[in-house]
């Protein structure tokens, strides 16, 4: 018996070495003793356990043998609960690959091999931060339950064959309410925008009405008419503030109509498009003019000339903040403030383009052309995927959060499904017709709801599966109050961008500048408008009684002029008279030449 | 003590007898003093010259001559005369030897050098023992947060066993148990830990014993200090300084006295004897009876003078107290042995406690140092403990002879098993280089038979072609046939469908319209052809889609109207060409010019209408590296901006941080974002957890050196404290608590400013 413990001593202190134990107590050591007297009633443990006996008895260092063990000692480790049973789900929960992979954030790094201990170190650090930063980010994907919806038809039944009115009867009454019309005949043809939360809604007819509305509520916040052309009208980063782009001028009101800016150094907007992040709001303008207005601080950041005409064709690529303008000439053109020519510019059609939107993620682009096609690109290899034909071609083109797209061809609204997708698609998910032309489409965010304005008003129309059904409400909340509102704006603020980070390639600032320093050099002087670097010119000292005639002056400069070549040259010339030395030391070294020398007979 | 302290008497006693002996060949010195003083009043100042005075039997002072008084004894000179005589074979020899070796003795360094040498050593010393740092430096930086004051209590719950210290085995088993556990000497609690092992891990390591034997040495010198510095206080004349010291020196020796009756009675005991021992010498001795030269004439003086009264009494009283049955001692002669009290003994004992976890480290020195002897009073119960010390210190020097040998196999092993790895990887690599070399010889051998027959073969196709002029390649015949489509051209959108309808049966021929026809003189345009391939601009079969609902707004006339709209755009538009000339501009833009560096007239005749000649054109145009293939050359409907962005530039990192060796580790080591925006908050927590953290208030000491520096060598103890079994616990079962007790105590000390 007394071995016996020894054993199990001998075991614990090697273990001590690895890891702290828990001590041991004196009630485990008598259980221990009692299981010895009934040796088999616990089989598993003990063969488990001889493994460490080995171990255990090769290190200790009196080398005296210990018979037995039973050892309680791995107990714990063993997955073993105090009160005997086994734990059934031993370990940390597992993560499916799938969610691991949906967080994955670049490849990993590997220590190279004989890497010195701090890099080592710095790279083990980072990797088990972000191994574990991917970890917790896959395991809290558990709070996202909500799934997208989807509709379905009965056998030999089209989805696109679906009226609205069967939905809006199918669906609950909150759901159904979703489907309505809004008859405004007066001002139209309408454009419409959503806010970012998708509470409210921005209506602004041609002629001049410009209306927000709470829509789920139908609450009527603000409703006016500018008397005069409206363009275009945008949300900014709250529903406190829109920008509405009128017959001349930018135009900003608050929520309750009151005008708050007249932005003079837009004038002629036609398109606006605007970049949350950024508070950056970009307007395209008939003059192809393409304007960055920081509305954080009222300024402008960037006025490009385009040069390619009118600018009724704009979108936002909401992965990198790179702004996209369709032209006449059936080119796509992707721009950034920060540079005075297109980042890229792709031929889509054979007509000037019509319509495009690019999707959420930033990786497909879909456009419509006067040539009557519609067309899916991958944005970032820049090469299209598919290509459609549709016969009366689209005018309008909306991509949902989930992906679905919606094209307006005359008067009736399509919506695609999975347009990008390995197989084309050949018939749409979902048809709408509206009464009038169709001028302006968006998808409600967080709703499957798109809003479509039209010569004859406005139609809010039930998308199943449209909008996310997971929101971020530190990021875009829709059930926020007014207090979140205003904690949310200043934290935005806060965390704002800088518009010089907008690039095709939004990770370019996590990269090194390889630059060269010439490269780099240049680029300050460009900026800076003078080399900081450059030497000062010299400039003689005035000097009196007569010494400062202009002849003494040129010969003081003559003095310092070109200081540097001459340093060149006198070096130069020093390792020349060097190396003749040493020329003439070696031939010394060969031996004296006497001036008989030239007498002897050569060797060769 | 009491040893040395009486051989130190007996060292006083002979000089005194020495000095004695002295005396007596005094009146020979005056003499001396004498004979000098009357030869120099002769004027002139002659320099003394040491004489030296051989030993012989007739010394007259007629004999001594001045013969060769300036020449030196030469080695020769000793030897002529050592040969003739019989006897001291050994000295003979040693001077043979010395006459025989020519060499002189080297001059002592000099300063300067011997100084460098000192700081050499110094250096070395003080780097091997900032070395033993490292470990902790090394780990303390590879530490994730370090959390100061360091070695804090952990401030959760504390274990039963911590808790219920006097906790005692009270049913029948347990006792049982235990009692088995103690008859096997086995250990309790958590650290587990025969008592075998704990020896094994306390037992000193070689570098402890340098390091213990450093500090000896060091003690050595600083007593060495001590007593010069003793020897220089005594040499103090001043009479005032002495009473104050002795006074000073009295009263602490009877506090110290005091002290000891407490603690140590019979070092007290000894004491005592001591004093004993100098009363009765008092008592014997005439000292301070006030009879001796010096007392009378202070006699004669008291009258006056009142300090010289007061040193008479001075003197009887001390009498008084040295003769008193129990007094404490003062005595000029006894000052000595109480000097040598004053004396740093520790170093000449073992350090009495070092280490309070360590008993062994007192029972271990000695071995290393036979020539310092521990003197401690011995007790009946010693003998064995001795004994089971001796058997102790075999054992430990078993384990340390053991742990040496493994350690110097580890030291072994682990460059062997480096250089194997280093080994195996040049072999590998050397046979990789070894297998492609071979392969290549090999196949080359092969192929050059081959490339014979293919050469033959490439000579009559070449002679064939230039027979027959370039054969069209497939790209220029597509060419062709594209521009043969060309003539179709595309001017509205009904030729479109109708194109399109045209190339639905066939989707593999592209329907390109065509390019404004080049001319076989522009080779820029010919060039431009072979680059963008027109066929692949927009070649996207289209899909058509049927919608179920058919537009109703757009009905016949307005879709005529549609058509006449879209005719009007396309009139005069060739979107695709426009486009590909675009494109073209747009390398070119970046191609690198030509520099043309030809000077007119240098080396030829120059003026108007005389043209560089074409040799002279040809070699100084400079051309310029081709710039990097463009990003767009495969995609011949797009153009990407080669236009570096430099707004960006600003806010990136341009040089890489220390430890990274490239950008990639770089850049794989930060594309984790740290934000709330895109972390949870406990990998937040993490990912910004401060490196160090201090507690507000609290003291943060310095690293102390024996809770670090030893740990490598031994192992820490368990801890919490063990449990205090009941009575039946030996006395060295015992021990470990003790050793903790002490512990703790020594840290809370430390803890304290």
């Amino acid at each position: 018996m007394a071995a016996l413990v020894e054993g199990a001593a001998k075991s614990a202190h090697v273990e001590r070495k690895n890891q702290k134990k828990p001590v041991k107590r004196y009630w485990e050591k008598t259980e221990e003793l009692k299981n010895s007297d009934q040796p088999t009633s616990d089989r598993s443990i003990s063969t488990e356990n001889t493994a460490d006996r080995c171990t255990s008895t090769e290190n200790t260092a009196d080398g005296s043998t210990s018979t037995e063990n039973t050892g309680s000692v791995k107990r714990r480790k063993g997955g073993q609960i105090p009160s005997g049973k086994k734990d059934p789900f031993p370990g940390e929960a597992p993560i499916p690959q799938e969610q691991l992979q949906k967080y994955q954030r670049g490849s990993k790094n590997n220590v190279p091999k004989g890497a010195q201990r701090r890099l080592k170190e710095a790279i083990a650090w980072s990797e088990t931060v972000s191994e574990l930063a991917q970890k917790q980010a896959a395991r809290y994907d558990l709070l996202l339950p909500e799934d997208a919806g989807f509709l379905e038809g009965d056998e030999d039944e089209d989805t696109c064959r679906i009226s609205q009115e069967d939905i809006a009867d199918a669906v609950d009454i909150t759901s159904g309410s979703k489907y309505f019309n809004l008859h405004l005949s007066q001002f139209g043809p309408y454009r419409l925008d959503y806010s970012r939360t998708g509470r409210h809604l921005l209506l602004s007819g041609k002629r001049g009405h410009v209306a927000c509305i709470e829509w789920q509520s139908k609450n009527l916040t603000c409703e006016m008419n500018v008397m005069e052309t409206v363009n275009d009208i945008k949300w900014l980063h709250t529903e406190a503030m829109f920008a509405v782009a009128q017959k001349k001028w930018l135009y900003i009101y608050d929520s309750e109509g009151i005008e708050l800016h007249c932005v003079k150094k837009f004038n002629d907007v036609l398109k606006m498009q605007f970049l949350p992040y950024h508070f950056l709001l970009a307007t395209a303008s008939a003059t192809g003019f393409l304007q960055y207005l920081d509305v954080s601080v009222g300024k402008e950041i960037a006025a490009i000339c385009t040069k390619s005409g009118r600018l009724d064709v704009m979108s936002q690529n909401p992965y990198n903040a790179v702004i996209h303008l369709g032209h006449s000439n059936g080119t796509v053109s992707l721009w950034s403030p920060n540079q005075k020519e297109p980042l890229v510019k792709m031929l889509c059609h054979r007509g000037a383009i019509r319509s495009l939107t690019v999707d959420k993620t930033g990786t497909y682009m879909v456009t419509s052309g006067l040539d009557r096609k519609l067309k899916v690109y991958d944005v970032r290899a820049f090469k299209p995927l598919h290509s459609y034909f549709l016969p009366a071609g689209a005018s309008c083109l909306s991509l949902s959060q989930k992906g679905l797209l919606s094209a307006a061809t005359g008067d009736i609204v399509q919506v695609y499904q999975n347009v990008w997708g390995g197989s084309p698609v050949s018939k749409p998910y979902m048809a709408h017709r509206v009464r009038g032309q169709v001028w302006g489409l968006a998808y409600c965010p967080f709703e499957d709801v798109l809003g479509v304005g039209h010569g004859e008003g406005f139609t809010s129309m039930i998308v199943p599966g449209a909008g996310e059904p997971n929101f971020d409400a530190l990021d875009t909340n829709p059930y926020r109050s007014a207090k979140q509102r205003q904690e949310w704006e200043v934290k935005a603020l806060l965390e704002k961008v800088q518009p010089e980070l907008i690039g095709l390639d939004p990770g370019q600032l996590g990269k090194v500048d390889q630059a060269s320093f010439e490269q780099r050099h240049k680029e300050r002087v460009d900026i800076l408008g003078y080399d900081p670097l450059a030497k000062e010119k010299f400039k003689p000292k005035a000097k009196k009684k007569g010494r400062s005639s202009a002849g003494a002056i040129e010969k003081r400069k003559r003095k310092v002029a070109y200081e540097d070549q001459r340093d060149v040259i006198r070096q130069n010339v020093e390792e020349q008279m060097k190396r003749q030395k040493e020329k003439s030391s070696e031939s010394q070294q060969l031996g004296k030449k006497s001036t008989l020398d030239r007498f002897r007979k050569q060797d060769k | 003590m009491a040893v040395s302290a009486e051989k130190e008497f007996a060292m006083d006693n002979d000089v005194i007898s020495a000095s004695e002996d002295e005396e007596g060949s005094d009146d020979e010195r005056k003499h001396n003093k004498l004979l000098q003083a009357i030869s120099s009043l002769g004027g002139k100042r002659r320099k003394n010259q040491t004489e030296r005075s051989e030993a012989s039997l007739q010394v007259s002072e007629f004999f001594v001559s001045a013969e060769g008084a300036g020449d030196k004894v030469g080695l020769s000179d000793l030897l002529g005369t050592v040969e003739k005589t019989t006897g001291a074979t050994k000295t003979k020899k040693q001077l043979r030897n010395l006459q025989n070796r020519n060499e002189t003795l080297e001059l002592p360094l000099n300063k300067e050098q011997t100084e460098k040498i000192q700081r050499s050593v110094a250096y070395e010393k003080s780097t091997k023992e900032v070395t033993n740092w490292q470990s902790v430096v090394i780990q303390n930086q590879k530490a994730e947060q370090l959390v100061f004051p360091l070695n804090q209590e952990p401030s959760g719950p504390k274990r039963v066993e911590q808790v219920v210290a006097g906790w005692k085995a009270e049913t029948p088993l347990e006792q049982e148990i235990f009692r088995l556990l103690h008859m096997n000497k086995q250990p309790l609690h958590d650290p587990v830990l025969t008592p075998v092992e704990e020896a094994s891990l306390m037992a000193m390591s070689l570098e402890e014993a340098t390091i213990r034997r450093a500090e000896l040495q060091k003690a050595r010198a600083l007593q060495s200090y001590y007593e010069a510095k003793a020897k220089r206080e005594k040499k103090i004349k001043s009479k005032k300084y002495h009473r104050i010291q002795k006074k000073a020196k009295r009263k602490e020796f009877v506090k110290q006295f005091e002290e000891r009756m407490k603690t140590d009675p019979t070092g007290a005991l000894e004491e005592l004897k001591k004093m004993e021992m100098s009363r009765m010498e008092e008592r014997m001795s005439l000292k301070h009876q006030n009879s001796g030269k010096w007392a009378k004439s202070k006699a004669i003086m008291a009258k006056y003078d009142d300090s010289a009264r007061k040193a008479m009494q001075e003197q009887l009283q001390i009498n008084k107290d040295l003769t008193q049955k129990i007094a404490t001692l003062s005595d000029d002669e006894h000052e000595t042995p109480e000097e040598s009290e004053m004396v740093p003994d520790f170093v000449n004992d073992v350090e009495p406690i070092t280490d309070p976890v360590n008993p062994w480290m007192r029972s271990r020195i000695p071995q290393e140092e036979p020539e310092i002897s521990c003197v401690t009073p011995d007790k009946p119960q010693t003998s064995e403990e001795e004994e089971e010390r001796n058997e102790e210190e075999e054992l430990l020097a078993d384990f340390q002879r053991r742990r040496t040998l493994r350690r110097t196999e580890d030291d072994d092993l682990i460059p062997t098993a480096a250089e194997e790895q280093i080994n195996t990887c040049e072999v590998s690599r050397e046979e990789v280089v070894g297998d492609g070399t071979v392969e290549i010889s090999d196949s080359e051998e092969e192929e050059e038979e081959d490339v014979s027959q293919f050469n033959t073969l490439f000579k009559l196709m070449s002679s064939e072609k230039t027979h027959e002029g370039p054969a069209p390649t497939q790209d220029q015949q597509e060419d062709e046939e594209q521009l043969d489509e060309g003539q179709l051209r595309v001017r509205s959108m009904e030729d479109l469908e109708v194109l399109e309808e045209v190339s639905d049966p066939r989707p593999g021929t592209p329907a390109a319209p065509s390019m404004p026809q080049p001319t076989a003189s522009d080779p820029l345009a010919k060039r431009s052809k072979r680059e963008i391939d027109l066929s692949e601009v927009l070649t996207k079969e289209a899909k058509t889609i049927k919608v179920a609902l058919t537009p109703t707004v757009v009905e016949d006339e307005e879709r005529e109207e549609q058509i006449s709209i879209i005719k009007e755009a396309f009139a005069g538009d060739d979107v695709i060409s426009d486009f590909l000339i675009d494109k073209r501009k747009q390398e070119e833009a970046g191609r690198p010019k030509v520099v043309d560096l030809t000077l007119p007239g240098w080396g030829e005749w120059g003026g108007v209408g005389v043209k560089p000649s074409q040799h002279k054109r040809k070699r100084f145009r400079k051309k310029m590296a081709p710039p990097p293939s463009r990003q767009d050359q495969k995609l011949p409907d797009v153009i990407i901006s080669e236009k570096r962005n430099s707004s960006i530039a600003t806010h990136q990192v341009s040089h890489l941080p220390f430890p990274f060796q490239n950008a990639t580790q770089f850049e794989s080591c930060i594309r984790t974002p740290v934000g709330q925006t895109w972390n949870t908050q406990t990998a937040v927590k993490k990912m910004t957890m401060p490196k160090v953290v201090t507690t507000a208030g609290a003291i943060i000491e310095p690293l102390v050196k024996e809770d670090y520096i030893k740990d490598k060598s031994t192992k820490p103890m368990g801890k919490g404290p063990a449990i205090l079994l009941n009575d039946k616990r030996g006395a060295k079962d015992g021990k470990p608590s003790d050793k903790h007790k002490g512990r703790d105590s020594h840290k809370r000390r430390r803890n304290k400013p």
